[in-house]
């Protein structure tokens, strides 16, 4: 096992951290970095709990090695999303009083904010169809989808 | 809200009140049965109180009139840390806005709710206890802050007590036109002889409630949107390590590591932790940890399970149902063999289920804290136990129980799962060998599906007897399979006016692990009933419905459920070519009828749930648009269980690891719509956590029925068994 420093790009921050070659950019974040926020759920990319953006990109933390993501990409996340919690998505899931036990929540958001970078204005189906690898126990599913909807609805109107 | 009511029967000793300097100005808390307000001028009553008790307290109110208000249940997302705080407040007539809420300590001697013995008290979040336990103390303890508040203004004024009301945190004499704030009372706070032990006459009449029942915005969600809530998973302390354990895939097995020296020269690997059943490691880091768990090289031991063939079992509980020897009775009532004997027409019928596993997205973990001289320990954990046994760590460590400080943190889910103190046991052990250092100890997904705790696998027959005209005259149900209530519970038809019922349990054993599931026995069994109900009213041509409004003459509460999701899921008129719609009744606690709309691949034998309405009588329900987000999620739990969840075991080991082998229902399979429609009543509030699960599996077994003529009777109705059913 071989030491390396680390330097990363997360939330518009830098953050230098000494691992083991190889570890899971996940660890880095929650046990190293302290953003506990994205969550670990099944480490190997079935459940999305750890969902964040590389680069823009939905992807889940649990199977990146830090090595590949130091190299100045852009890692957001649900820290990064808005600066007051108040993100258009996050202010509809708490009208749409989505989360149960909330601990998936994070990944739901992170998927459902980069699809709405990409896709504004998706069906329901391409709703269902982006979010299907975001797994929610509680069974949350159905207030996900009207809170992004509902934020789909409002950004049209406002635009 | 008026105090004509409130009668005065218990003497109340302490006089003085507290003032402290920090702002916090009141206690109110709740020793025993009844309150007490610690005096802030006897301080070493105030510090003994303290040190026994941490705080004692269900309230604060500080001069600038914030509340904060302790709630005593864990949150695994069923929003007890808003539905108990906004019961007292309710009573207080607080004003909600300027409410915080927290969680109380855990000590159950002042915030248990009553326990399974009269008299005794509890602090355990099961059996969707929550609102049902709890809406008496909390209403009671409510309604003694503001009789306290009341005291005082009244005092401070000098007017009689009697001609004082309340309103959103204000004390009101209509008389003199005076107004004050609590805020602005605490400085005149004074205490009275007595507290009255508040009667249900002095408390607020259900219809004058202006918080119960109001869609008031759950009070953790805006942490739980923006990644700042607290999962116990989250906790990082200074100089943490990080333990791991491996358990094997067959419970109970006995481990020998025979590479130990090679583990313990692996880097940042601090100690190797055996145990009966694992071996445990912990490292500076988790990474490290997981590669030493990796690298473990363990011969594991025989155990209980050896041999066992959870597919292949059925046969052998085939013959147990069929065996003269009973078991033990659950419910009797008439006769049934006279019942079976005199009958028109009878009917059997075996009705299966496999195992399932809990799933909560936050696999298991803690961490413990044990001090240098093992004398005392500090444990953060969401967990549905807590205070009454401080989840064995006392035991583990032989201390006293008030030598265990437990932390709750939210709970990534429960479902059950977090009622065993397992996972806390385990990391207590770490915490003991690494101590005075905090030890977080994770489960992997890996760990939590192989060494999960599972709802039994049963076999259910049942033999029913009608008349001439398709009443039925007898029930006869014999539940084959482990865990004495774990598969017994909802096996009773307390609901149904059916004059001869037998129902026994008869055991098996197999050294699997076994837990408390969502809603327990109900699932399989309520499956078993209302699958059964539906085979006899079809075979008679009677619609499901007309059955069971015949069935339910003696049960008007059920019975309004029953037309009321009639009405709202347009019952009597027919589905769209393709669709069926079935029905189910489940009491557990709270009473729900559910319809369901699906559909069926005949080529790929792939089940779509459209479409779910409920109507629910839960008695007084203090938050509806949260008791309907318990509907939604019960019902999509219900759904994943029935359709697609499966745990297996070959010669022992259980066969399924992670959530690609487990699979959970995702977005694209859920209905586009699941309504909820909630009876009003005034009556003493019903647990709503686990009635939606267990109607699920009948629900869609009797649309089946309906639509193909063919009848589902094992769950989960994966596409390979529908397709098996609809060729046979």
């Amino acid at each position: 096992m071989i030491m390396a420093t680390y330097s990363l790009n997360i939330n518009e921050t830098s953050y230098e951290v000494d691992v083991v070659q190889g570890t899971s950019l996940l660890w880095v974040l929650r046990e190293h970095l302290g953003l506990t926020g994205t969550k670990y759920g099944c480490g190997i990319a079935q459940c999305g709990s750890c969902t964040i953006h590389l680069d823009g990109n939905p992807v889940r933390a649990c199977i990146l090695q830090v090595d590949n993501v130091a190299n100045g990409q852009r890692i957001k996340t649900i820290e990064g999303l808005s600066e007051k919690g108040n993100h258009p998505l996050q202010q509809a899931w708490v009208k749409a009083q989505a989360p149960q036990c909330g601990y998936c929540q994070s990944g739901q958001l992170m998927q459902a904010a980069a699809l709405l970078e990409k896709n504004p204005n998706p069906s329901r189906e391409e709703i269902k169809s982006y979010m299907n690898g975001v797994l929610c126990r509680c069974g949350t599913y159905l207030r996900i989808l009207e809170a992004i909807e509902m934020t789909k609805e409002q950004t049209k109107t406002t635009s | 809200m008026s105090n004509t009511n409130t009668k005065t029967i218990s003497p109340f000793s302490r006089r003085k009140f507290l003032k402290s300097s920090g702002g916090v100005a009141l206690f109110i808390g709740a020793s025993g049965l009844l309150p007490n307000l610690l005096s802030c001028s006897d301080s070493k009553g105030v510090q003994r109180q303290l040190t026994k008790h941490g705080v004692t307290a269900w309230v604060r109110i500080t001069e600038d009139g914030q509340i904060t208000i302790y709630n005593p249940a864990a949150e695994m997302g069923q929003g007890s840390m808003t539905a108990l705080p906004l019961i007292f407040a309710e009573e207080m007539d607080a004003d909600w806005s300027r409410v915080n809420v927290e969680f109380s300590p855990q000590e159950s001697e002042i915030y248990g709710s009553e326990g399974w013995q009269p008299g005794s008290k509890l602090m355990f979040t099961v059996g969707s206890r929550t609102t049902k336990s709890y809406y008496p103390v909390m209403r009671k303890a409510g309604a003694q802050a503001r009789y306290v508040l009341l005291h005082s203004a009244a005092g401070y004024w000098k007017v009689p007590f009697d001609e004082l009301t309340t309103d959103q945190s204000e004390v009101i004499h209509e008389k003199s036109g005076q107004k004050i704030g609590y805020g602005d009372l605490v400085s005149h706070l004074s205490m009275p002889e007595t507290l009255p032990d508040f009667t249900e006459s002095g408390l607020k009449n259900p219809k004058d409630f202006k918080l119960i029942g109001n869609e008031i915005p759950r009070t953790e969600i805006p942490e739980k949107v923006d990644g700042s809530a607290l999962f116990a998973i989250d906790l990082r302390l200074p100089n943490m390590v990080y333990g791991v354990l491996e358990r094997g895939s067959m419970h109970g097995a006995k481990p020998t590591l025979t590479n130990e020296s090679e583990i313990l020269a692996m880097e940042g690997v601090l100690k190797v932790v055996p145990f009966d059943y694992a071996i445990g490691v912990v490292a500076n880091t988790l990474e490290a940890a997981l590669s030493a768990k990796d690298a473990l090289n363990i011969e594991w031991g025989d155990a209980l399970p050896k041999g066992f063939n959870s597919q292949e079992i059925y046969s052998t509980y085939a013959q147990r149902a069929n065996a003269l020897k009973k078991g033990d009775t659950v419910n009797e009532l008439g006769d049934v063999e006279l019942a079976m004997h005199n009958a028109s027409k009878t009917y059997e019928a075996d009705f299966k289920n496999d195992y399932v596993y809990h799933a909560q997205m936050e696999p298991l973990n803690a961490v413990v804290q044990v001090a240098q001289d093992g004398q005392s320990a500090e444990v953060w954990v969401g967990s549905q136990q807590g205070a009454d046994t401080k989840l064995g760590i006392p035991d583990l460590l032989g201390i006293p129980h008030e030598a265990v400080k437990v932390n709750l943190q939210y709970l990534g889910g429960g479902f059950g799962r977090r009622s065993m103190n397992d996972f806390v046991l385990e990391c207590g052990s770490l915490a003991k060998a690494m101590a005075p250092q905090p030890v977080k100890l994770i489960w992997t997904r890996e760990d939590d599906v192989t060494y999960g705790a599972f709802r039994p696998l049963t076999l259910q027959r049942l033999r029913v007897s009608t008349d001439a005209q398709g009443n039925l005259t007898g029930f006869w149900h014999c539940v084959v399979g482990d865990g004495g209530n774990l598969v017994a519970s909802g096996a009773r038809n307390d609901h149904y006016t059916i004059p001869n019922q037998w129902v026994e349990w008869r055991e098996a054993s197999h050294g699997v692990r076994l837990k408390h599931w969502r809603s327990v026995g109900h699932g399989p069994n309520k499956f078993a009933i209302e699958a059964m109900l539906d085979e006899v009213a079809y075979d008679h041509s009677i619609d499901p419905i007309d059955f069971r409004r015949k069935l339910m003459i003696n049960a008007p509460r059920a019975l309004a459920t029953l037309e009321k999701v009639a009405k709202i899921s347009d019952w009597n008129s027919p589905s769209a070519e393709g669709r069926a719609k079935g029905v189910a009744f489940v009491e557990h606690g709270s009473l729900g009828t559910g319809v369901c709309e699906i559909s069926v691949n005949y080529n790929t034998g792939q089940i779509t749930v459209h479409r779910f309405w409920i109507a629910l009588d839960a008695g007084v329900v203090v938050q509806p648009n949260n008791v309907k987000a318990q509907m939604e999620g019960g019902i999509i739990m219900g759904i994943s269980s029935a359709l697609k969840e499966q745990i297996t075991l070959v010669d022992g080991k259980v066969q399924q690891r992670n959530y690609d082998d487990y699979q959970l229902l995702r977005m694209q399979e859920v209905p586009d719509s699941i309504e909820t429609v909630i009876i009003p009543s005034a009556e003493h509030p019903e647990g709503v956590g686990e009635t939606a699960t267990p109607m699920v599996a009948g629900a869609i077994a009797n649309a089946f029925l309906k639509l193909t003529g063919k009848r589902l009777r094992h769950m989960p109705f994966t596409p390979e068994r529908v397709l098996e059913v609809l060729n046979s």
